[in-house]
Parts: structure tokens; C-alpha cells; sequence
């Protein structure tokens, strides 16, 4: 295969990775407003287009010709940069996460992920670790002391929650033996799921993954009542959108590495038995791991909308004196598992 | 293909840049600043020498030195903390009692 | 000039640039920013050079959390309100007498030494090499650094408690 073919081939999947995230961000909005609507008994959007359905680009051209203001305290390089920073990191972490087997197109082979990297495992959790700098930075630049707590919560909090992911991840790592993406879902065939082998590891990454996107009941970093919005108060018109954006883009990842991680990732169970040929079976995979991330961005939406906010010390008790601990007895259950099997 | 040389060179003058921190800069987070530097230059003829020697060892080192890091780093900020709380300023300068 | 050599340049001058703005920027921000694009450009050297754990460990180690914690640092030390953030160099003369001494020293070696300058085979992945050193060959010093960094932790602790 020819350097310029390959490039090509990235280029387009890059292009339709990130279509799919932007679509997705855009409708997860409509969602998430629909089910909290259900959830307080409201109707929820409803004008715009039917059932509101195209509510989303309202909202994206009402912020474009929002005026941009920046505060005359702000830092104004870092300021900018800040959200920049935000989504990039956000749209960039998704290239490791496959959403299906490889397909062929003319005896081409074409892995469905972006970058088929052996550390894509490790990829991910750097780039968590290097989206607190957009949070923190935000903070700082905006030269308000709301702004800046929001951002010293976060870092705290995502640097916190950093430990028991990746401990929990370590267990995943022990079973598949491989930090490749694609070997992590390869080992969950049929049946074993990580989130069946080990549910303590299970429950402290999706607990990891929800402080570590900032949602509800971790949402301190911006916490409306006490923040008035937290590390994005000083931002608007469209760099306020990047970080709209990156916090939902960062929802999606989340619930990717999710289901890649502990869900099976694009694998039915058992499908393989029922005799269909490639085409169908893989095509019914790819939808496979969109209805799982689905269905765990619902959960995400569905816990928003039922659980009161923790407070400050509350969340740093539980990520240290609970998660930890608990991401510890998973990788020694793991531990004795795999030396059982052997 | 790069010579080693470069890959010194580049890693002589980040040590060279980060003793100058050590040197002229007051504030005790820009010199903790300076020393990551003069640590990293340390790291990269490290892998350096390991790459073009083949030999992974060189690596294991890094590794090794990065924990040290890490833990140096976690005191260091404690112990900085703890100043600014007693007198009041990261100034390496105005620290200058041995007794409290 | 291949793609190589280009990537090579990039990186070291990302990594030059910016070290260099760390020291003598006078916003520590700044400084922690600048520090953080040296510690990429780091990375992106390890990369070229075939270590591509240790390049993903220096993002991990260094810029999740020595460079956060130092963040924190400022922004814990620095009055929140009333932004005061800058500070002064000072010893510039007899600083750079010295390092000049210094760099010249150096210079020196790496003209003088004959350096070995046929790259070994970089092999595709150094995880498993690396890993099975660790835990066989290394193991002791492997365990030696958990403790380290559990003593470095409750140290932290213990010093920055408030009494």
C-alpha cells in the first residue's frame, strides 16, 4: 500500500470521525434537554423544526453572532487559547477508540479506528491528563476569583479521579494483555465482558469517567449556585462553544472507552454462530457498539438528571478513601483471576 | 538521518538553560521549573544513547528518573506551601533563617 | 531533507524555544505554559528515538502531574485577587560567567569525543523489552521506587498539613 493511499485512507477517517462526534454533540444537547424535560414532567424544545428537532443549530447560530467579549482583567493569549486547547484535546482522543472490525474495500484492509496505535490505552489517559491544562488555564486567564476556583476544583478533582482510572484500567490491561484498542474488544469475545469479570472495576471507572468529564454529581468545577458557571463564567459567543462542545465531546469519549472498555466494544455475543456473512455480521457490530454507546449516554443523561451535586470535600472523601481503595481490590481480584485460569 | 550529536546538543543546551534558571531566578517555583528542565535534558541523552546503542536499559533509567521526579516534585510543593503559609513569599532570597 | 529530519527539527525547536522562554519569562503562567510545550516537544524527540512508552509516560508523569501540581503551586501562592505573578532575575553577571564556563565544558566534549553514530535497529514497540526488564532484571529497584513514592506521599502530606 502506498504511503499517499494511506494518508488518504487516515484523512477520511479523521473526517468521519470527527463528523460523527459534531452530529452526535449536536444531538446529544437536543437529547439531554428532551430526557430532563421528561424527567420534570416539561415538554421540552419544541418549536424549532419538528418536535424541535433542529433546535441544536439554532442554538450553534445564536451563539455564533453572540458578541465575544473578553474581560479587561483577563490574560487575553491564554484566554483564547484556552478553549482551543479544550476541544482539540476532545477531538483528538477519540482516534484510538475502534468502532468495528476492520472492513474491506477492494481486498483493502481498513481498520475502523483512526490510529491503530500498541499505546493507545496510555494515549488516552495523556491526553486526559493534558485536558486539565485547558480547565485550569480557563481558570487563571479569566481574572476572576469564580472562574479561577473552577478551575483549581477541576484540576483537583480530574487529578484525583486520574489514580482510580487508571488503576481500574490496569485490570482491563491484565486480561487482554495488550494496551491496543482493537486486542482489548478482541478479548471480550462472546461473554466476557470485563464488566461481568470485574464490576468493581467496572463501577470505579464509570464513576472515574464521570468526574473526569465533569458531569453531575461532579459537576463542582461549575457548580451554577455557588460559581455562577464555574472555569467558563468570562467566556462567550464562540469560545464558550468550544467548551460546550469539548465537555460533550468528552461525554462521548467517556462513554466510548466505556464500552470499548468494559462493554465488549463492537462485539455481539455469539453472533459469529448465526451462519451471516461478513458484510452483515460486521455492519450489525458497527451498529452494535453505537447502540451500546448509546445506551450509556443515556445513563450518563439519566444520572444527571436524578442525583443531587456532592460537595467539595464529600467528592475528594469519596475519590480518595472509596474509589481508590476499591480500584485496589479490583486489580487484586483480577490478579487471582488470571493466576486461577492459569 | 540526525547524528547523535544533535540529540546532545539539543540536550546540553536544556541543561544549560535550566542551570541559568537555577542561577538568576528568585521564585521558587520558576528555579523547581529550571531543575525538571535540567532533568528532562538528562533524560533525553539517556534515551538518546539508548537508541543509537540499542540497548534498552538506557530507557529502564528514564523510567526510574521520572519516578524520582514525581515524588521530588510532590515534596517540593509541599515544602513551598508550607513557606508561603509561614512568611508569606515563594522569594528564595527573603528565606534566609535556619531556624524558625 | 526528509520527513524525518523534519519532524527532528520541529520538535527541537519546539523544545529550544520554549525552554528558553521558561526561564526568562517574568509571568510564572507563562513560564508553566512554556514548560509545558517543552516537555511535548520532549516527547516528541522520545518518539522519534523509538521509545514510545517513556514518550507517553513523559506526557503522563510530567505533564499530568509534576507540571499540574507546580500550577497549583502558583496558584496557591500567589495572591488571587491582586494578581502578582512576576518575578525578577537577579546574579545575571556572575550567572553567566559561570555558565558560560559550564557550556563551554561541554562543547568541548562534544566536539572532542568520537561518537558511535550508526543508530541501532529501532525496534517497533519497547513496551514488552522494557516491561519484562522491570519486572525481572529491575525488579528490586522497581519495588524500591513504590516505596519511595509512598514515603514521598505521606511526606507531602505531613509537610503541607496545617497544624
Amino acid at each position: 500500500m502506498s504511503i499517499w493511499l494511506q494518508i488518504l485512507i487516515s484523512l477520511v477517517q479523521i473526517l468521519f470521525t470527527a463528523s460523527i462526534i459534531l452530529v452526535t454533540v449536536a444531538y446529544l444537547v437536543y437529547f439531554e434537554r428532551k430526557i430532563s424535560a421528561w424527567a420534570q414532567n416539561r415538554i421540552g424544545p419544541n418549536r424549532v423544526g419538528p418536535y424541535g428537532l433542529l433546535q441544536p443549530f439554532a442554538d450553534v447560530l445564536k451563539l455564533f453572532f453572540k458578541e465575544d467579549i473578553v474581560p479587561h482583567a483577563a490574560n487575553k493569549p491564554i484566554h483564547t487559547l484556552a478553549p482551543i486547547l479544550a476541544l482539540v484535546i476532545a477531538l483528538s482522543t477519540f482516534a484510538v477508540i475502534p468502532i468495528g472490525p476492520p472492513i474491506y474495500i477492494f481486498d483493502l484492509k481498513i481498520p475502523l479506528v483512526v490510529a491503530d496505535v500498541n499505546m493507545g490505552i496510555l494515549y488516552i489517559l495523556a491526553l486526559t491528563s493534558v485536558g486539565v491544562y485547558a480547565i485550569t488555564f480557563s481558570g487563571w486567564s479569566s481574572g476572576s476569583k469564580y472562574s479561577l476556583l473552577g478551575g483549581i476544583r477541576s484540576s483537583a478533582q480530574m487529578i484525583s479521579y486520574e489514580i482510580s482510572m487508571g488503576f481500574s484500567i490496569a485490570g482491563v490491561l491484565i486480561f487482554s494483555e495488550s494496551l491496543r484498542p482493537m486486542e482489548i474488544v478482541n478479548s471480550q469475545a462472546g461473554f466476557m465482558w470485563n464488566a461481568f469479570v470485574q464490576p468493581i472495576g467496572f463501577i470505579t471507572f464509570v464513576v472515574a469517567a464521570f468526574a473526569e468529564t465533569n458531569r453531575l454529581p461532579f459537576d463542582l468545577p461549575e457548580a451554577e449556585p455557588e460559581l455562577v458557571g464555574g472555569y467558563h463564567t468570562e467566556y462567550s459567543s464562540m469560545k464558550f462553544a468550544a467548551f460546550f462542545l469539548a465537555e460533550y465531546a468528552n461525554m462521548i469519549i467517556a462513554a466510548g472507552l466505556i464500552v470499548t472498555l468494559y462493554l465488549g466494544g463492537w462485539q455481539i455475543p455469539y453472533i459469529e454462530n448465526l451462519g451471516l456473512s461478513y458484510t452483515l455480521t460486521t455492519s450489525l457490530q458497527i451498529l452494535g457498539f453505537f447502540v451500546k454507546m448509546a445506551a450509556v449516554l443515556f445513563f450518563i443523561i439519566w444520572v444527571r438528571w436524578s442525583l443531587p451535586r456532592f460537595r467539595y470535600d464529600q467528592l475528594m472523601n469519596i475519590g480518595w478513601k472509596v474509589m481508590f481503595p476499591l480500584s485496589l481490590l479490583n486489580l487484586i481480584w483480577v490478579a487471582i483471576l488470571v493466576m486461577l485460569m492459569n | 538521518m540526525i547524528p547523535i550529536e544533535y540529540y546532545l546538543s539539543l540536550s546540553a543546551f536544556m541543561f544549560i538553560v535550566g542551570v541559568v534558571g537555577v542561577l538568576t531566578r528568585r521564585n521558587a517555583i520558576i528555579v523547581f521549573m529550571s531543575i525538571e528542565l535540567m532533568l528532562n535534558s538528562a533524560n533525553l541523552t539517556l534515551v538518546a544513547f539508548s537508541s543509537y546503542l540499542g540497548n534498552p536499559i538506557g530507557q529502564i533509567f528514564v523510567f526510574f528518573v521520572m519516578t524520582v521526579a514525581a515524588a521530588e516534585a510532590a515534596i517540593g510543593l509541599a515544602i513551598i506551601i508550607s513557606l508561603f503559609r509561614n512568611k508569606k513569599t515563594v522569594n528564595i532570597d527573603e528565606i534566609n533563617i535556619l531556624k524558625w | 531533507m526528509n520527513l524525518y529530519d523534519f519532524i527532528f527539527y520541529f520538535f527541537a525547536a519546539l523544545t529550544i524555544v520554549s525552554a528558553f522562554f521558561v526561564v526568562t519569562t517574568k509571568n510564572i503562567i507563562y513560564a508553566a505554559f512554556n514548560l509545558l510545550l517543552t516537555f511535548f516537544g520532549v516527547a516528541g524527540i522520545y518518539v522519534l528515538l523509538g521509545a514510545d512508552f517513556l514518550a507517553i509516560v513523559q506526557l503522563i508523569i510530567y505533564v499530568g502531574g509534576i507540571l499540574i501540581l507546580m500550577l497549583f503551586g502558583v496558584m496557591l501562592t500567589n495572591k488571587i485577587t491582586n494578581v502578582q505573578i512576576k518575578t525578577e532575575a537577579s546574579f545575571v553577571i556572575p550567572a553567566s560567567i559561570g555558565v558560560g564556563l559550564f557550556a563551554g565544558v561541554l562543547i568541548a566534549i562534544l566536539l572532542k569525543t568520537e561518537w558511535r553514530n550508526s543508530p541501532a535497529d529501532i525496534p517497533i514497540s519497547t513496551l514488552v523489552p522494557i516491561g519484562k526488564l522491570l519486572m525481572e532484571e529491575w525488579a528490586f529497584v522497581f519495588i524500591l521506587l513504590g516505596v519511595l513514592l509512598l514515603i514521598a506521599l505521606i511526606g507531602a502530606a505531613s509537610i503541607a498539613r496545617k497544624e
